[in-house]
């Protein structure tokens, strides 16, 4: 028996260490199939699957390289994060897209740190996913100024004087929002109460009642898309007299389903909105039409998500950086990515000193709850 | 003060009659096997996610609802005869992991069924409608519950009190092997047990996924734990009292979650404490102490029907 | 065994048994060296040792001394988080505690006192709730300290002790295992020792249980394990025994905490929860409840199947253009959960049942006596 175990623990030592096949350049997807962040996370990589069947190869060093997208789900937890990272970096990936999620992103980081792999978030925007460490970029904007426009919004575009912000405990993105949009409502002179649920609550009428009870005149719940449909729902049915508020996660198919027929007042931010590059929309729509899995990944209809676009235009900027290094090596895709700029889809991309996308504008949409589509409001900039 | 605290009164009734249906089962099986059955809570969840999948299939509303109660009565059947049944002469430790492993396997396949994503409940017309109570919106389901609750058991206890498998439920609890030496069949007395227990999980998984209208492979596990904290609460093996303890236990949870805003608005504290935090806490904190005050619960053993 | 041991030869099974750990333990140091740190096996032997600790621990009450308790990610919940918050280097103490201005606590200590510190706060804590809970009976005593565990969460999450805890965010940036690889002036690793230091930890606690279930106290544990009644008639004082119990196994299920802490490199109260329990009690029962030696394979088993081996399964697989039917996402655990219940329903005693590894080599070798 423990001849068995021995010679089973060998074969095993040697499959790990299996050599790579020729001229395959390997992208890791760390993005959450399962969890709370699961729908959001099969939308991201959808985009990332489009650009890799549009530019399924890549030139390297003059030779043509095939690229392979290695996937891990980290289950929208932090607890299984870790388990994910390591199986992207034993699968030897030269570079990682992602993660949906910033409390994810935080947790893998460093596993990829220490493996000297490169990872580029794709819609993670907590500031602290990069902040003091030089293996993380990311392609969308952060949470200081996305709190920032959405309490401009909130205290200038609706009046409200009040905010009542929900959030998960212990949600990076979730708390981290929060914070920055209390920051700035209490700057403009509002009052914001900050109340939390714990993990796997489905009961927000309290909540929601504690909403009124404060006298809130907005509700600001950015979490994940499976509490938000929730928070939506029973929002509907209490017939709240106040608008919902949500950040990037909020715009989602799935989020607008769940408020059509009701009579609620959900406004989001976000990175895209449908429309401003119709190459882009059209050839993402055809292709979702076309291939049955894709389509009940993006949740049954082809409405485009904004994190879908991220995902396409994280997957050029790994094929720029894997371009411009010359080498599948890790470490030299990690020192030529902070000089990178590529024009994607959601516009122009270039790296600030920490390795976040410049970017100074945030679409604000509303859900049209008659035809289940979200409407475009205004785009947002903060100088 | 009133107008405060009546809106999470309302919320905390609605749960509370949801969480004493799963009580029941708890209690019901703790009474004849001395088993603490952590898988019904996945039983429960699981008759949401049958829910879903069967009106997804297309299939009307009233054929819909009596199949998953049916299809729910018989995976407590199951569950039963193939994990229980076979440790009945092992140690009690031994069983009691048995229902873990239940649990665990109950929540892995509808992991892998689902592709671990959040499923939406359909609507039910008629209880998913709004209503105004005294001033506080609320969903018609919140009424329906303690109404159907109560008329459910009322009726077990007649079944329990008034038919031959009652007396024989009841002489199991009293005494496992007497019973058995006197002739009544063990065997099906248990089945029996565990397929009322899990129909009437399957009602409150109707109830309480109108309600709260996502699934999802962790839904049952809370509601899981409160509702047997609230068998033990009631004095495990007693049905009334699992049903007064799950009132309490939803009321407390409500409370808790409201009780910020209750401090606030009569001047206690001047700002939140984020004591909501501690609305699942507060349930097992009411366990623990009355596990060390009074061991049998609100209901001592004797005074109540056991089954 | 333990009379063989006070015989003045000393038993060469023992003997065999030492040998053998140390053969591991010389290889793991050679594979470290030598193989890709990205391989999966270390993370497999990283896990693993944690794990293999803390269901020492755990079998420590369950299986040795008969206290079946549910508190087990509670107290490696008090473990991670005293550890984390008493070594993360000031320098990123406001960075990570960026809610709440850098947090009250503004010194490190090293990470071994830190580690000792969190079994200590860990034992302290069981002490506390072992007043009251341990008169319970046996599921009573379950449930109760699973509810315990659930306290616990909920106070290290509220936010009005986040200067200390960090509220309900993620505490990060404190040594890990990889801080213990030795490195050259310009960051270069010249040895190894990420794997490890684990064993290590591991191993001494591992070995410190197995001496105190040697000593007299370990007997009294058996005595009423087996027989309350009788062990009580025998003059063991239950309370004071059973607390103790209750005591050691919270104290290296701390510092298993600690050692998960280590492994994540993130902690977060969130994910202690009552999963987290029922996993490292089906680790326990897969091994044989009484058994070290069980408890320490079963931990690399199920870690290694769950991280590694048995991943495949999580993928679609293509054998040419036939795809493998039922492979996706999850399916996994679903083998994994059926497995489980097997050995829970049909082999009660697990790999090991109540025996050893010296137990084990002994009679092999009498079979081969007698051939």
């Amino acid at each position: 028996m423990k001849k068995f175990v021995a010679i089973l623990l060998a074969a095993m030592m040697l499959l790990s260490v299996s050599a790579l096949a020729e001229n395959v350049v390997k992208i890791g997807v760390y993005e959450p199939a399962s969890g709370d962040s699961g729908a959001g996370g099969k939308q991201e990589t959808l985009g990332v699957q489009y650009a890799n069947l549009e530019t399924p190869t890549v030139v390297i060093g003059g030779e043509e390289y095939k690229v392979e997208l290695v996937y891990a789900d980290n289950g929208s937890s932090t607890d299984k994060a870790p388990s994910a990272a390591q199986e992207l970096v034993s699968a030897g990936v030269s570079v990682v897209l992602g993660s949906y999620g910033s409390g994810v992103s935080i947790a893998g980081s460093e596993y990829f740190k220490n493996a000297n792999i490169p990872a580029i978030g794709l819609t993670c925007t907590n500031p602290q996913v990069t902040a003091g460490n030089s293996h993380y970029f990311r392609v969308c904007f952060l949470d200081p100024f996305q709190g920032t426009a959405l309490a401009n919004y909130a205290s200038k575009a609706l009046g409200a004087k009040t905010a009542y912000c929900l959030g998960e405990l212990g949600n990076d993105y979730d708390q981290g929002l929060i914070n920055y949009f209390k920051e700035a409502f209490e700057g403009l002179g509002g009052t914001v109460i900050v109340d939390a649920f714990p993990t796997n609550n489905a009961d927000f009428t309290s909540y929601l009642t504690n909403a009124e009870m404060y006298g809130a005149e907005v509700l600001f719940c950015p979490v994940s898309i499976a509490y938000s449909t929730l928070i939506i729902q029973q929002a509907a049915s209490m017939n709240l007299a106040f608008p919902v508020l949500g950040g990037d996660t909020l715009d989602s198919n799935v989020v607008v389903a769940a408020a059509v027929g009701t009579n609620i007042d959900l406004t989001v931010t976000t990175f895209y909105q449908e429309g401003a590059n119709p190459t882009f929309d059209e050839g993402f729509k055809a292709w979702l039409n076309s291939d049955a899995t894709a389509l009940a990944n993006n949740g049954g209809n082809d409405m485009i998500s904004a994190v879908s676009v991220m995902g396409y235009d994280g997957y050029y900027m790994a094929l720029a950086a894997l371009q411009a290094a010359g080498t599948t090596d890790s470490a030299a895709v990690m020192a030529v990515l902070p000089s990178m700029e590529i024009d994607g889809a959601s516009g122009h991309i270039v790296f600030d000193e920490n390795g976040d996308a410049v970017r100074n504008s945030a679409f604000v949409k509303k859900a049209n709850t008659a035809t289940g589509d979200w409407e475009f409001v205004t785009e947002q900039t903060v100088e | 003060m009133w107008n405060t605290v009546f809106p999470y009164l309302l919320s905390g009734i609605s749960v509370g009659g949801q969480y004493a249906l799963i009580a029941i089962g708890y209690t019901m099986v703790y009474g004849i096997l001395r088993l603490i059955n952590f898988a019904h809570g996945d039983v429960f969840m699981v008759a949401g996610i049958v829910m879903v999948y069967l009106s997804a299939s297309g299939l009307p509303l009233w054929l819909v609802i009596p199949m998953v109660l049916i299809i729910t009565a018989l995976i407590g059947f199951v569950i039963e005869r193939v994990a229980y049944k076979p440790l009945r002469s092992a140690p009690r430790m031994s069983v009691m992991i048995s229902a873990i492993g239940v649990s665990y396997t109950l929540q892995n396949l509808v992991l892998y069924v689902t592709g671990g994503l959040n499923k939406m409940y359909p609507t039910i017309p008629g209880i998913s409608e709004t209503v105004m109570v005294m001033g506080a919106k609320t969903k018609m389901v919140t009424l329906v519950t303690p109404v159907l609750t109560l008329v459910l058991v009322v009726l077990l206890v007649t079944l329990i009190n008034k038919t031959k498998i009652g007396m024989a439920m009841r002489a199991v609890s009293k005494d496992f092997e007497t019973s058995q030496l006197m002739g009544i069949k063990i065997n099906s007395v248990i089945s029996a047990t565990f397929v009322i227990g899990s129909f009437l999980a399957g009602v409150g998984s109707i109830l309480y996924f109108t309600n709260y209208p996502t699934v999802i492979q962790t839904s049952g596990a809370m509601p899981g734990l409160k509702a047997f904290v609230a068998a033990v609460f009631g004095g495990i093996g007693s049905i009334p009292g699992a049903v007064l303890g799950a009132f309490i236990i939803g009321i407390m949870e409500n409370i808790i979650k409201g009780l910020d805003v209750i401090l606030f608005k009569s001047g206690l504290i001047s700002a939140p404490l984020g004591l909501s935090t501690f609305s699942d806490a507060f349930t097992f904190a009411l366990l623990i102490i009355i596990l060390i005050v009074k061991p049998t619960g609100l209901f001592g053993e004797k005074t109540t029907d056991k089954v | 065994m333990t009379n063989q041991i006070k015989q003045k030869k000393v038993d060469p099974a023992v003997l065999l048994t030492a040998l053998i750990i140390l053969c591991v333990y010389v290889g793991v140091f050679i594979a470290e060296q030598v193989i890709s740190p990205n391989s999966m096996l270390f993370t497999v032997l990283k896990k693993g040792a944690t794990y293999a600790l803390v269901a020492v621990s755990m079998n420590l009450l369950n299986g040795f001394t008969g206290i079946f308790s549910l508190g087990q990610a509670g107290f490696m919940l008090i473990g991670a988080y005293t550890y984390a918050i008493f070594t993360i280097p000031v320098e990123h103490r406001a960075s990570v505690y960026q809610y709440f201005n850098g947090g009250v606590i503004q010194f490190t200590l090293p990470w071994f006192v830190a580690m000792i510190l969190a079994g200590l706060v860990a034992a302290f804590f069981a002490w506390l709730i072992g007043l009251p809970v341990l008169r319970l009976k046996s599921d009573y005593l379950a449930i109760a300290t699973l509810g315990f565990a659930e306290i616990i969460r909920a106070i290290l999450q509220w936010n009005q002790l986040g200067p200390v805890t960090n509220g309900s965010n993620m505490l990060r940036l404190f040594p890990n295992f990889n801080s213990f690889n030795i490195t050259n002036a310009e960051g270069k690793v010249t040895v190894y020792l990420s794997t490890f230091v684990p064993f290590l930890i591991a191993g001494i606690c591992i070995a410190l249980i197995v001496l105190l279930l040697h000593s007299g106290y370990g007997r009294a544990f058996k005595s009423i394990r087996d027989d309350e009644i009788a062990a009580e008639a025998m003059g063991v004082n239950l309370a004071h025994h059973k607390q103790l119990a209750f005591c050691i196994s919270s104290f290296f299920a701390g510092v298993g905490g600690a050692m998960l802490a280590m492994y994540q490199t993130t902690v977060q109260a969130k994910s202690f929860t009552t999963a987290m329990t029922y996993e490292i009690l089906l680790i326990v029962v897969i091994g044989g409840i009484g058994s070290v030696t069980g408890s320490v394979l079963s931990s690399f088993l199920f870690v290694a199947c769950s991280e590694w081996w048995l991943r495949f399964l999580d993928n679609e697989q293509f054998i040419g253009d036939f795809q493998v039917p039922l492979l996706r996402n999850g399916f996994r655990l679903v083998v994994f959960s059926v497995i489980i219940m097997i050995v829970v329903l049909f082999f009660r005693r697990g790999i090991m049942g109540t025996r050893e590894l010296p137990d084990l080599l002994r009679r092999r070798r009498k079979e081969a006596g007698i051939k």
